[in-house]
């Protein structure tokens, strides 16, 4: 089973779309918890409690809205691309994005203002503020977010199983296929026990990584 | 404080509405549109309807509803239960970072394979319980304790030790601190532990698709075997329901909370 091309293709694309939803959650999160937090607007708050919210809602609605935006009948009538790995990264970035922001707005309301104005009268422009001054203060904080997405990334079903994409088949997936489609119970194990090592070596690292005091952001 | 000018100012914020709002809105937004709508072949839905609805809350899918309140109900209920107790004989002993660990496994995993756990330690005797509706409980039942336990025993944290020990020094017996000063005194964590794990029970896929037999068909597998068969838009409707009767729920347990924090 683990030198079946089937199994090896999977596991590449499971960490090919994990990584990929990552970086852009990263990006994404970072400018939206920057935009709350430091150019703030009337109902910043408002969005800051919404993104709270979507930390509970279940993933595939997120697939589900796909077929509508991008479906051969939807908005967007982009056929091709729903069926490609490409949605599943977006929908990922779609649903993981408050996973970054959430930890990133806490640590973002804890810098003091004052350490931006001084910069910014010191002559600092906004990139250089972000850079020296933002980034390197909330950087425990993006990088626990990023890890803990990475790890929910990996382990990501309900959207693969929705979008339903041929060519995407991820672990999670061929689990499912080899014990519930094809009764192949020990093959499922086998794959199974894989992910299993990689999820647990990446949360094992985690933990090590981000010590006791930040822990309670994983739960 | 960070962008000074007007007009950078109105820039950041079109751009924050366009990333914020196409990105992680939209999706969310248009799954509740498309409940309403008879179809949707141009830029917005047409045709307002609520068929979708009424098909959504009738049969087989109102059956779905019920099942799935009473998984949650059931599994975050005991997951609660085990959490919470988990939490409180872990704190503060030598075996708390292995409990600690060993609770929070099953998000460390996929649902996936929390499911087919089961389902290959349950489908043969002693214990055999594919094929009814208690794998599918207890398949909920662990992926939430791991959630239950952590909200507990954060709070469990932050709680001054001290009440506890001079409730003891009082004369206090152990079961008696614990029913009279520790419990009150998380009360607030565990009704939120239940509003989370009600909430996540609702919405969980992965394990569940695993393990369920056709008699105990929980909303989001029926979500699934609608979009499968191609009738999106009941599914879409199906999803409406699945989100009020969560949104429902929380905000019950939330005044629960509410009320346990005022004594």
């Amino acid at each position: 089973m683990v030198g079946s091309a089937e199994f090896r293709d999977a596991l590449l694309r499971t960490v090919q779309i994990a990584v990929s939803s990552t970086i852009g959650c990263l990006i994404v999160g970072t400018f939206l918890a920057v935009v709350i937090s430091f150019v703030p607007f009337p109902g910043a708050r408002v969005v800051a409690g919404l993104v709270d919210t979507m930390l509970a809602l279940p993933s595939f609605l997120v697939a589900l809205s796909f077929t509508f935006i991008y479906g051969s009948t939807g908005i967007l009538r982009a056929g091709g691309f729903l069926t490609s790995p490409w949605a599943v990264v977006l929908a990922e970035v779609t649903f993981y994005t408050p996973f970054v922001m959430r930890p990133l707005l806490a640590a973002m309301s804890r810098l003091p203002r004052a350490q931006l104005d001084v910069a910014a009268s010191l002559g600092a422009g906004p990139w250089r503020v972000l850079r020296q001054v933002v980034l390197p203060e909330v950087r425990p904080a993006l990088v626990a977010g990023g890890s803990l997405t990475l790890l929910l990334t990996l382990n990501e079903f309900g959207i693969v199983l929705f979008l339903g994409a041929k060519n995407t088949t991820t672990l999670p997936m061929l689990v499912h296929t080899k014990g519930i489609v094809m009764f192949d119970y020990p093959g499922a194990c086998v794959i199974a026990v894989v992910q299993i090592a990689l999820s647990l070596g990446l949360y094992a690292v985690l933990r090590t990584a981000l010590g006791g005091g930040r822990r309670a952001r994983l739960d | 404080m960070l962008v000074w000018t007007k007009s950078g100012k109105a820039a950041v914020w079109i751009a924050f509405a366009v990333v914020f709002g196409v990105l992680v809105l939209a999706p969310f937004l248009v799954v509740i549109a498309a409940a309403f709508a008879g179809s949707w072949n141009g830029v917005l839905p047409s045709d307002p309807t609520t068929s979708h609805l009424q098909q959504a809350l009738s049969g087989d899918e109102l059956a779905s509803l019920s099942v799935s309140l009473q998984t949650a109900f059931m599994g975050g209920l005991f997951a609660v239960l085990f959490g919470t107790w988990g939490a409180l004989s872990a704190a503060n002993t030598r075996f708390a970072r292995v409990a600690d660990a060993l609770h929070h496994l099953p998000i460390a995993v996929p649902s996936v394979v929390v499911g087919l756990g089961l389902l290959v330690a349950f489908s043969r005797q002693p214990i055999l319980l594919n094929g009814t509706k208690w794998i599918v409980v207890i398949a909920h039942l662990v992926l939430m304790v791991a959630f239950s336990y952590g909200t507990v025993a954060a709070a469990l944290q932050r709680i001054d030790p001290s009440y506890a020990d001079v409730a003891a020094s009082l004369g206090a017996s152990p079961a008696r601190v614990l029913w009279q000063v520790r419990f009150p005194m998380l009360l607030p964590a565990v009704a939120s532990a239940a509003g989370l794990s009600v909430a996540l029970s609702m919405g969980e896929v992965g394990a569940t698709i695993m393990v369920y037999p056709a008699s105990w068909r929980t909303l989001p597998v029926s979500i699934f075997a609608l979009t499968d068969r191609g009738q999106s838009f009941v599914a879409a409707a199906e999803a409406v329901v699945l989100l009020t009767a969560t949104v429902v729920l929380v905000l019950v347990l939330d005044r629960l909370r509410g009320r346990a924090t005022e004594r």
